[in-house]
């Protein structure tokens, strides 16, 4: 174990780059990769790295890239990549197919605004339109986070139980590019952590077809099957926490992340790095007497409801913060979670931060004065506005 | 000039045993596509083969989960992705050292059009890929609509007056990309098929075969007449059977007649060709263009055209 000082893009590619070294003595590591501010220094990194058994392939675009990911797990191999923003819409379709194709590929994202008009800062928008097909979401608060993350995305990834896309995201530039110190585990923990990849429908020597035509009904068991996998990665990451334990000895980051929310009334939600500025806010409030407390949605799909309804319960007011807005609608985060509050309390939407803006402390001392003055939860609110 | 018949073709002890392409698929009657596959089937005999294949007539004719139309293990990729998903598989077979042949079936669809970014990029990069497009000159899967490979004067069903527009030069494309081997192929023509289809599977890097492919659904055309269609391609001059090493030396290996008859014969047999009218004169000098061209790159000092 060192510590080094890395930015989360650079410990985001590193830790992919332990995971490919430790997958030497299976079918190896191929990755497809190609830039987008703010991920490319990510991809930058794992090009500069000597992989043995591996091959990084710089391609022409994100739906190339993707489309390696693709080949190379159908044929067995560990696979990674990253990309931003407008590079992540270009690769939907085929983010969508390695997910349908149950394949195993682990995708960081430096989550950035969708454009044109052309705004290279973050927001949550471009990783939530692909909330509904089935690849894992996580969102990261800081660098050790994001790189335990990674790591542990491969591990979940490649769960025979599991076998589905994990994608983990970090929000561009104000994670992405930010360095800090970093535990960076030996390659030897990393191979006791990861079994080699083992994908048991890969293309071998007998003839099969993978993604041929399907008629309805077969398309609905499979979408029931991926969903009710899905449903399990709850469990299977609280074992996988467990192991990531023993074996780094350090605990690596609950599915939903409490802060102070046992006896809190007030209950201030969020995903990513804005959950970071709600805990140094709780503490204030708390110092002044306020029962406030946070909770930070790390793990969006599946959705842990049962834990996220539990957090709820007994709250008089919630404020869930979304960087990102589902336009007609409202904040996504909000609008998934609102069900799962106690009936009468006041679960109110506040969407900050929208391409690139700084949430600051005051901002969330503002939403939460302004929660404080709501008796009915209302039509969701910018925080500009509050 | 050299052409034997299918039953040429008759399996040997040489030949694989499995078909690549088996019994009860969807094809048409009369598909290019089908007899591509017949024939690579002869070339390909015990190598190790994987098919890659985008959203195209193949996907289709690949069959219905949990059956498999292909006789070797496939994937069926994005309509763009097939070079970028194949790169992946041969990297992933070179890294553990297996002898792999990687081949991506195509239509003009996805090379021409949509797939012709991931194809450039997957060339440039020399991916250890054997690329088959079979060009049938329209959008089948769909219902027939115009591609970038559409002959100029087609009907389809979004050019209803005949398209304007002239068919890329597919193979020009690939051989600026300094290829190890570019080759078209016609499917009349088997020994030629095979020798070039063999030679192909074994060299190493990117290689790109452009076969010709019949769509009697799409070209309103006589399925039993669709090897005669590409004969009198390939006569006529019209459908130009050449290779391409390493983007320089260009080898002729099938001479046409140029013969109007054989032009005229091509056009009339298809109905798409019906409304515009064409006719073999409209058509000669393009022809005759193109010729000149690959006599000069052919290194060959004989005129375009023989009179009489």
């Amino acid at each position: 174990m060192t510590v080094e000082l890395l930015s989360a893009n650079h410990g985001a590619a590193l830790a992919a780059t332990l995971a490919a070294r430790a997958n030497r003595k299976g079918r190896g590591f191929c990755s497809g990769v190609y830039p987008i501010t703010p991920s490319t220094e990510c991809m930058e990194y794992l090009c500069q790295q000597k992989i043995e058994k591996g091959r990084v392939i710089r391609v022409e675009s994100e739906h190339s890239a993707m489309g390696v990911c693709i080949g190379a797990a159908s044929a067995g191999a560990r696979s990674f990549t990253a990309t931003s923003s407008n590079g992540l819409a270009y690769m939907y379709e085929n983010c969508i197919a390695a997910a349908s194709l149950r394949l195993p590929v682990v995708l960081a994202v430096a989550n950035r605004t969708m454009g044109p008009p052309w705004n290279i800062w973050a927001d949550h928008s471009d990783a939530l339109t692909l909330r509904d097909h089935g690849l894992i979401q996580f969102y990261c608060a800081d660098n050790q986070e994001l790189f335990d993350s990674v790591l542990a995305a491969f591990r979940l990834a490649e769960d025979k139980r599991v076998m589905m896309p994990v994608m983990v995201n970090m929000e561009g530039f104000i994670l992405s590019h930010t360095v800090a110190q970093t535990e960076i585990p030996d390659q030897g923990q990393v191979d006791d952590f990861l079994p080699l990849t083992d994908i048991p429908h890969r293309l071998g020597h007998t003839p099969h077809t993978l993604g041929q035509i399907e008629i309805p009904h077969q398309t609905e068991m499979h979408r029931w099957q991926h969903h009710t996998a899905m449903l399990e990665v709850p469990k299977i990451y609280g074992e996988i926490q467990s192991e990531f334990e023993a074996v780094f000895g350090r605990r690596l980051a609950d599915a939903v992340v409490a802060y102070r929310a046992e006896d809190a009334d007030t209950l201030i939600v969020s995903m990513g790095t804005i959950g970071s500025t709600a805990e140094r806010v709780v503490d204030t409030l708390r110092a002044e007497g306020h029962r406030v407390g946070a909770l930070r949605v790390r793990l969006f799909r599946p959705l842990p409801v049962e834990a996220i309804r539990s957090h709820y319960a007994g709250k008089k007011r919630i404020a869930v913060i979304d960087r990102n807005i589902s336009l007609g609608l409202g904040g996504v985060l909000w609008s998934e979670t609102r069900c799962l509050a106690d009936p009468g309390t006041v679960v109110q939407n506040y969407v900050a931060g929208l391409g690139g803006g700084d949430v600051r402390p005051e901002h969330l001392v503002a939403m939460l004065a302004n929660l404080e003055q709501r008796k009915f939860s209302g039509a969701p609110a910018m925080m500009e506005a509050v | 000039m050299f052409e034997p018949a299918l039953e040429g073709m008759a399996q040997t002890a040489l030949d694989r045993c499995e078909p690549l392409f088996r019994k009860g698929n969807t094809n048409c009657g009369g598909c290019g596509m089908s007899i591509t596959l017949q024939m690579l089937r002869h070339a390909v005999a015990e190598r190790p083969v994987q098919l890659i294949v985008p959203a195209s007539c193949a996907a289709v004719a690949g069959g219905t989960f949990p059956q498999s139309t292909f006789g070797v293990p496939t994937l069926m990729t994005t309509f763009a992705s097939a070079p970028a998903a194949a790169s992946g598989i041969a990297s992933v077979a070179a890294l553990n050292g297996e002898e792999l042949r990687t081949i991506i079936l195509a239509g003009d669809g996805g090379t021409f059009d949509i797939g012709f970014a991931c194809l450039s990029a997957a060339a440039e990069r020399n991916e250890d890929i054997l690329y088959i497009c079979y060009d049938n000159e329209i959008y089948g899967n769909t219902g027939g609509q115009r591609s970038s490979a559409t002959p100029a004067g087609a009907v389809t069903t979004n050019t209803p007056d005949g398209k304007l527009e002239q068919k890329k030069d597919i193979l020009a494309i690939l051989a600026a990309h300094r290829i190890p081997y570019a080759a078209s192929i016609s499917l009349a023509h088997a020994e030629d098929t095979h020798r070039k289809m063999r030679y192909a599977l074994d060299q190493k890097g990117f290689r790109f075969l452009h076969v010709l492919s019949p769509c009697p659904t799409g070209w309103k055309s006589e399925p039993a007449l669709g090897l005669e269609l590409v004969r009198l391609a390939v006569r006529s001059g019209l459908f130009p059977v050449y290779e391409i090493f390493d983007g320089k030396r260009h080898v002729v290996n099938i001479e046409p007649d140029f013969s109007d008859e054989a032009l005229n014969m091509y056009l009339s047999l298809q109905r798409r060709f019906q409304k515009s009218g064409l006719e073999a004169a409209d058509l000669r000098p393009a022809i005759d263009r193109y010729w000149q061209n690959l006599r000069a790159l052919s290194g060959r000092i004989v005129p375009a055209r023989r009179d009489g």
